[in-house]
């Protein structure tokens, strides 16, 4: 992460810097502090429903960051415009947009994964951290702030994900984006890491372990 | 017969939450108390079994392939699926809205207790995901009905049965890092397994 935003890119005097201070934290906050799903409780729903292998987990995560990242910058741009009292309408509207152009665009060149994903990438309408990001953030922030501040969610929900997927998959099925690891003679794979108990179990599990080292604790 | 079994299936078997993980944030951020988790269940038992048939009707009617010839017959080749999404949401968001003037407007009690929960479903995947499985899955209208209003109630009856334990797990001493979300989820994998001991029960 830290690699691409050392360098701040020359702007014009007036204007702070393109990653400045401040925008990192847009980005840095939400992958470990204040992260979408371990901390803030949001997007479960697909975090766990994916997870059973790592290819449509990266593919649900690749999808999910496109979508945030590009509602929160329409959103904000049009933030001024849009009525208060239409805005959840106007909100699903783009985002619903975005999530069928990413529905459409994996029916045309990866049927397969659009049959595993199936009813869950429609779903990402109703992913709360997108929901969440365009009401909370991009209706009071300029587009580029909110671009960076997409960009960190997605991230942020992407790794989570991605960390459950590989431990299911390697208990479940016993192999690492369908590389077989182990198979049954040196260690019997575990079928309930494939059913939804394993979600379950593993997110619970993860979520205590990154909570224990932010020292983050819920009254 | 058939209806029945699916209402049962949808109930116990094939669990909004334990199986498909819909409706997920809901479940996990309104259940700290069983009356309001309550609230919440009759809201979505609500909003589904109503939704799922309207989307119905709207899937048959409107955007399947060949379905606007009750029009004109030149309109068969006619495919609007693209547009499933933006129907879907936008329909539920418009049903919520309409139940929300009518429960306000006829029974000022039941809004009261529901209140703050009707705008909030809107946005619960179990709502979309009732639809959009009811699609996948090509169920007639009288299906379509049972499925949505069997879903609730299996949601329902998981987000009361959470809010009752959390309830008595305030009195237990739990590990700093596992307090709130991290030991919900685990019970909620303990009661998925509960749930598992329905599979394969055919009536």
């Amino acid at each position: 992460m830290s690699t691409e935003v050392l360098e701040p890119t020359a702007t014009t005097k007036k204007s702070e810097p393109l990653f400045s201070k401040r925008r990192r934290k847009f980005v840095l906050d939400p992958l470990n502090d204040d992260n979408p799903i371990t901390v803030q409780v949001l997007g479960i729903c697909s975090a766990l429903a994916v997870t059973v292998k790592m290819e449509p987990t990266l593919i649900m995560a690749v999808s999910v960051v496109f979508v945030i990242v590009f509602s929160n910058l329409i959103i904000s741009l049009l933030r001024n415009l849009i009525p208060g009292r239409v805005r959840i309408i106007v909100q699903l509207g783009v985002i619903a947009t975005f999530v069928t152009l990413v529905s459409e665009v994996l029916k045309a060149y990866n049927y397969e994964m659009y049959k595993v994903l199936g009813a869950f990438v429609g779903l990402i309408i109703t992913n709360c951290i997108v929901m969440g990001r365009l009401e909370a953030f991009a209706m009071g922030n300029k587009p580029w702030d909110s671009v960076l501040d997409g960009l960190g969610s997605g991230f942020g929900y992407a790794w989570v994900i991605l960390t459950v997927a590989f431990f299911r998959e390697l208990l479940g099925s016993g192999s690492v984006f369908n590389h077989q690891i182990y198979d049954a003679s040196i260690m019997p794979t575990n079928s309930l890491f494939i059913d939804s108990i394993g979600a379950f179990m593993v997110l619970g599990i993860l979520i205590w372990i990154q909570r224990t080292k932010t020292g983050y604790v819920e009254h | 017969m058939e209806l029945i079994n699916l209402g049962i299936r949808s109930i116990f078997i094939d669990n909004m939450i334990f199986a498909y993980f819909l409706g997920m944030c809901s479940f996990l951020a309104v259940s700290k108390k069983v009356s309001t988790a309550i609230g919440l269940g009759a809201a979505v038992v609500f909003v589904l079994g109503l939704t799922a048939p309207v989307n119905w009707l709207v899937q048959e009617y409107i955007l399947k392939e060949g379905a606007l010839t009750w029009i004109s017959p030149a309109f068969e080749t006619i495919n609007l699926e693209f547009l499933q999404f933006i129907m879907f949401i936008a329909i539920i968001a418009a049903i919520v809205q309409l139940v929300e003037m009518v429960v306000e407007k006829f029974t000022p009690a039941l809004y009261g207790a529901l209140g703050i929960f009707l705008p909030l479903i809107a946005v619960n995947c179990s709502i979309l995901g009732g639809s959009l499985f009811m699609v996948q899955r090509d169920y007639t209208l009288a299906e379509a009905a049972v499925f949505g209003a069997g879903s609730g109630m299996g949601f329902m009856l998981a987000i009361v049965a959470l809010a009752a334990i959390r309830e008595k797990l305030k009195y237990s001493n739990v590990p700093d890092g596992l307090k709130g979300l991290g030991i919900t989820m685990l019970i909620t994998g303990l009661m998925g397994i509960a749930f598992k001991s329905f599979i394969g029960i055919v009536l």
